[in-house]
């Protein structure tokens, strides 16, 4: 039978794919992945602040990539820098500063290679409880702004012209984002969050012809890929964010066969 | 009932300014219930900005906007979306409103484009498309319609009927219209007031007096000018590409 780190770690891999998934659209949708990485690099700050004030670090984390993805607005309004710029140098500088920081907490043992790839022996049951509450949450508000979030996807003129407030919703998804980051690390790692929002995305738009559709195929994508991500992490003892990540490549691999099919179709 | 509380929005003097230059400037109109305010005018001179202006969707200008109604249907200009998101007509038609489907069938009908309803948005053809957005913009029957060239692309009879149906629409619904036409040839009879913009307002008022020129009455024939009014003037001025006023 299974050890209980991986039934823990096999539960919680489940709530990050439901959150995941549908978040995961809007990633693709309004072309945000680059804008996720941002976020998911400062999180290794994050993490530093948690350990040094010896603070709850999702908690810690939410509110370091906020913060940052806050200072990319002020910064997209004040330099004439472009966008991709402004999210490589607020990236970089914040993951280095991180790494810089973690060298001098000298009195901690840090496990890096967990904090970057992910660890599922890491997986605690209070972190369960984190992410099964947390991503509910994130789900609830997603479900309360969709309407005006998926509008102004579509188109932003549209929604503010039937006054739908795509403002607030955008604000709002950006603190989703760093909520799900916040709550997902421990699993998937840092610097492959961005991988588990877009790939099961991505090969759920090759399946779908709606939104919701794409949706659905997202999640259960997300799904598929933590299974057979976790089981060969524990049969092969890889990480478990690259195994995650690498299934979820695989599955879209295989979706590039259904568009062939329907191009096909279609001459 | 006042004229006052027919009106649903209202333009005081605003103006819209961009990198340091004015799209539109002064510019003042209303629009009431049942009423058709159409604006015209060359390429750039500010129709579509005003709209924009008269939405909400600028925020930082001059002048007062007051909107005295929350439901509206806009048909933009120019709307570019973007395919990562499949979208079918179906899907479309629900972006900003719930509606039931007999509703949205109602709707799809009224602009021919029903058998396109599960049809991807990015498989339409122009008119096609158009129609659809226009089949959007009155389905949650709005008290305010802003419908921004909503014939683009479509085809010539097709046109005809659709500014049939908007008329139509203005009076089954009573609800106010701010159309914009970049066409001078082809303006509405059935639009109660002209505003023609050039940057500013050049003139404005009923058909008959912003349209003047007779000659294209006779080109037309009479049948056509009831269908159809027509308008030129004289400019003191001409606009650059980029919109500067160069003086004649």
């Amino acid at each position: 039978m299974f050890d209980d780190f991986f039934i823990r770690a096999l539960v919680a891999g489940i709530g990050i794919a439901f959150v995941t998934g549908p978040l995961g659209c809007f990633v693709v949708w309004r072309r945000l992945s680059y804008f996720g990485d941002t976020l998911a690099h400062s999180a290794l700050l994050g993490v530093t602040i948690a350990y040094t004030l010896e603070f709850n670090i999702a908690v810690s984390i939410f509110i370091t990539s906020s913060i940052i993805a806050l200072i990319l607005v002020k910064l997209e309004k004040k330099t004439n820098l472009p966008g991709d710029a402004l999210l490589g140098l607020l990236a970089h500088s914040s993951l280095a500063v991180g790494l810089v920081a973690i060298g001098f907490l000298t009195f901690i043992r840090f496990d890096i290679m967990g904090l970057l790839f992910g660890d599922i022996l890491a997986v605690t049951t209070d972190d369960l409880l984190t992410i099964w509450i947390g991503g509910a949450l994130i789900l609830l508000v997603l479900k309360l702004i969709w309407k005006p979030l998926f509008a102004s996807t579509v188109n932003y003129e549209l929604a503010e012209a039937e006054g739908l407030n795509p403002d607030r919703a955008k604000a709002i998804f950006t603190i989703l984002m760093a909520a799900i980051i916040a709550i997902s690390i421990k699993m998937v790692g840092l610097l492959l969050i961005t991988g588990m929002l877009i790939i099961p995305t991505a090969m759920a738009r090759n399946l779908s012809d709606n939104p919701q559709k794409m949706v659905v195929f997202s999640i259960i994508g997300g799904l598929l890929s933590v299974f057979i991500g976790l089981f060969s992490s524990l049969e092969f003892n890889t990480p478990s964010g690259p195994s995650i990540v690498a299934a979820a490549l695989v599955l879209f691999i295989f979706s590039l066969f259904k568009i062939k099919q329907t191009i096909q179709l279609k001459n | 009932m006042s004229i006052e509380k027919n009106i649903l929005v209202k333009l005081k003097d605003v103006g819209f300014e961009q990198n340091g230059k004015w799209l539109v400037k002064g510019v003042s109109l209303q629009v009431e219930k049942g009423k058709i305010v159409t604006l015209i005018g060359p390429n750039g001179s500010g129709k579509s900005t005003t709209a924009k202006i008269a939405l909400g969707i600028y925020k930082n200008i001059e002048g007062q906007v007051e909107k005295f109604t929350n439901n509206i249907g806009y048909v933009p200009q120019k709307i570019s979306i973007d395919w990562t998101l499949p979208l079918r007509v179906k899907d479309f038609m629900l972006l900003t409103d719930n509606l039931k489907d007999d509703i949205l069938n109602e709707a799809l009908t009224l602009t021919g484009v029903k058998h396109l309803r599960d049809n991807n948005l990015g498989n339409l053809s122009g008119g096609e498309f158009q129609r659809v957005l226009l089949a959007r913009a009155i389905s949650k029957k709005p008290e305010l319609l802003v419908l921004d060239e909503p014939v683009q692309g479509v085809d010539f009879t097709g046109e005809i009927a659709l500014y049939e149906l908007i008329k139509k629409i203005s009076e089954k619904l009573n609800c106010g219209i701010l159309l914009i036409s970049h066409d001078l040839h082809t303006v509405m009879t059935a639009t109660d007031h002209v505003v023609c913009l050039n940057g500013h307002v050049c003139c404005s008022g009923s058909p008959k007096d912003v349209a003047r020129n007779n000659e294209y009455k006779a080109l037309f024939g009479e049948q056509a000018s009831q269908t159809l009014s027509v308008y030129e003037h004289k400019h003191d001025h001409e606009h650059s590409n980029d919109g500067e006023i160069k003086k004649n």
